[in-house]
């Protein structure tokens, strides 16, 4: 049988019941929305997050206590208190770890900062005055605090923006006080307004040497982090290995399984990343597969009634010469048209709400989020709607291929 | 030889336990280039008979040879392919499909054959010029009279070429203008184009337009007679 005439009689099978056949493939069109939506926000969530993490740099090499999880029931043998001075001092020698040019400590939490009557929370990291550089980030005005003043506990913070305009409304900060848990810290750097890079709002930052942090903010004696620069890409894969000798000496650790501290690449990361979020996508893309299902038993129900309804045609196409094949083909065809129609219409309305999510976050939330369709994705929908039709069409096609001419033709 | 030749054609359906026999002991043969009227009352078997000699349906015994070749030795396949090619359907009630045009309808048997796509239009307009229709090409049936919806379902018929067309009480929901018109049609394709034409009819008026009438009842051959007085009716298209 011709395909063009094959293709026009099976539309006009369709569009002879417009509103029926719209509300068959209602439910492919949601499934395929929902899970384009999905796949393209998943997508655009990922670059997001691999361009924070990229944005660091990947020479850098960061360092936590406790230990990588690798279970459930592992997050009780965390150890938030294994990184210490000594370590620093081994980290810092060059002996232990050739190629690392920067070894940076890094304290971090939350405390009321006030200036006069005005009060603000800021994010609070303690750390080296090169710490901040691995963002590429520097004052705007004023200075970076000095390896002279992190060795004397001094009390000098450098701001972000918001900071700054919380606590000082519109006037500039430079050289003023503000009260930290008692004590009277000098603003001797403001930052640039930067915003949100890598997981850190840098306009609600205070930074402030990591002695200081230590010993009056937080009142600790330990590290929550190191940051270690490897002198290039290359090396960074033997610097871990010598971060890791440096530290189990340290910790007078001989089995790398009981490791009190854990060490992280960007890669690592970028690739931990990108494995959660993929199994994330592939969780609620399958979950939106449900309602595929029942659109797929919503077609062949519909398929079933159009059969019977066109009994008589079905009779009178065979008497004139369909085979079984022709009068399949035919029918099986027509639910191929309704879910690939449905699925192009989902593919649609999935580019078209992950367009609009991502210009909402673009332009009202502040995240650098790029809306991204990947073929994939798109082939995926097709692929699918196109395969509904086809698993959930072959039943009632092979019910109306399967009918004896003289019966149909009977039947009124 | 003849293009129909069956013998001792039995036909019983079995419906919940109990057996009806429609069709027994059926013996006839159909020469090519005839004109065969096949008469009866209504429930004498008539119309089971045909739906078996146009390969619509099986008989429960006997032979039934169409062109040499006897029925079972048949797949289901080329069932269908000998009634797209050879046979030729014309129904009391039409069955042409309402949101299809006129000309469509006509090719609808083309599509299930091997005929070239660019040949089917002329074709289809042959076959409506034969039954005078190409004035209606574009008309939905609903829009076209009795008689010309069933002129359409000749032309149909038609429109491959088959060797024989069979016609189920195609005057039946026509009124009688309109029935003389389609049995003008009927005659003159058997007379000028040579079709064999197997009709199934109650009336004694429409059956005397054929060669021969085979008389059935109670589901087996009552008597057969050769027409001596037909009825003509080709003026319509010698005009």
């Amino acid at each position: 049988m011709r395909s063009a005439h094959l293709l026009r009689s099976a539309v006009l099978g369709l569009t002879s019941h417009k509103s029926r056949s719209f509300l068959t493939i209602l439910g492919i069109v949601i499934g395929i929305t929902a899970i384009i939506l999905i796949m393209s926000l998943g997508r655009g969530a990922e670059n997001l997050i691999l361009g924070e993490i990229q944005s660091i740099g990947s020479k850098v090499i960061g360092i936590a206590p406790g230990r990588q999880p690798q279970g459930p029931a592992d997050v009780i043998s965390t150890f938030t208190d294994s990184l210490k001075e000594r370590d620093y001092e081994a980290l810092s020698n060059r002996n232990n770890v050739p190629h690392a040019t920067k070894v940076m400590p890094i304290v971090f939490g939350s405390q009321t900062a006030s200036y006069g009557n005005e009060t603000y929370r800021p994010t609070i990291l303690g750390g080296t005055p090169s710490a901040l550089a691995i963002y590429d980030v520097y004052p705007e005005d004023g200075r970076m605090f000095t390896d002279e003043e992190v060795r004397g506990y001094a009390d000098v913070a450098v701001i972000g923006r918001e900071v700054e305009s919380e606590l000082f409304g519109g006037s500039s900060s430079l050289g003023e006080r503000i009260r930290i848990k008692g004590r009277n810290f000098r603003i001797v750097g403001v930052l640039p307004k930067v915003g949100q890079v890598s997981f850190l709002n840098f306009d609600q930052i205070l930074f402030v040497p990591y002695t200081t942090a230590q010993q009056y903010i937080f009142g600790i004696k330990y590290f929550h982090r190191f940051a270690v620069e490897a002198d290039s890409e290359e090396n960074v894969e033997i610097t871990v290995a010598d971060i890791e000798a440096t530290l189990r000496e340290s910790h007078g650790i001989t089995d790398p399984d009981k490791d009190d501290f854990f060490v992280e690449t960007q890669a690592d990361a970028m690739e931990m990343v990108g494995t959660i979020l993929s199994v994330l996508t592939m969780f609620l893309v399958s979950v939106a597969a449900i309602s595929l299902v029942v659109g797929g038993i919503g077609i062949m129900n519909i398929m079933l009634v159009s059969v019977t309804e066109r009994t008589h045609e079905i009779g009178l196409r065979k008497a004139l010469g369909a085979t079984e094949k022709n009068i399949l083909s035919q029918f099986l065809l027509e639910a191929v048209i309704l879910t690939v129609v449905g699925g192009v219409i989902g593919i649609l309305l999935g580019g078209l709400f992950s367009y609009a999510t991502s210009f909402v976050l673009t332009r009202f939330v502040g995240l650098n989020w790029g809306f991204s369709l990947p073929l994939s994705a798109v082939l995926l929908g097709l692929g699918v709607s196109s395969g509904i039709g086809l698993v959930f069409g072959l039943y009632p096609a092979r019910q109306a291929a399967k009918k004896s001419p003289i019966e149909a033709l009977r039947y009124e | 030889m003849a293009i129909i030749e069956a013998n001792s054609l039995r036909k019983v359906y079995l419906s919940e336990g109990v057996e009806t026999v429609a069709l027994d002991d059926v013996s006839l043969s159909v020469e090519p280039g005839e004109f065969v009227a096949i008469m009866g009352p209504s429930g004498s078997g008539k119309s089971t008979l045909l739906h078996i000699l146009g390969f619509l349906d099986r008989y429960s015994e006997g032979t039934y040879f169409f062109e040499g070749k006897e029925m079972s030795e048949y797949s289901e396949t080329e069932l269908a392919h000998a009634r797209n090619k050879k046979m030729g359907f014309v129904f009391q009630s039409f069955n042409l499909l309402s949101r299809t045009p006129l000309i469509e309808n006509v090719k609808l048997p083309l599509l299930y054959s091997h005929v070239p796509e660019s040949h089917w239009r002329k074709m289809a307009m042959d076959a409506i010029e034969a039954v005078g229709l190409e004035h209606r090409l574009n008309h939905h049936p609903a829009q076209l009279s009795g008689g010309e919806k069933q002129r359409a379902a000749i032309a149909r018929a038609l429109v491959l070429k088959p060797d024989v067309i069979f016609a189920d009480e195609p005057t039946g929901n026509l009124d009688s203008r309109s029935g003389q018109l389609v049995m003008e049609t009927l005659q003159h394709l058997n007379e000028a184009h040579g079709h064999t034409i197997v009709l199934i009819t109650h009336e004694t008026y429409t059956a005397e337009h054929a060669h021969r009438i085979i008389h059935i009842k109670d589901g087996t051959v009552d008597k057969e007679e050769t027409v001596r007085r037909r009825h003509r009716a080709t003026e319509h298209f010698e005009k």
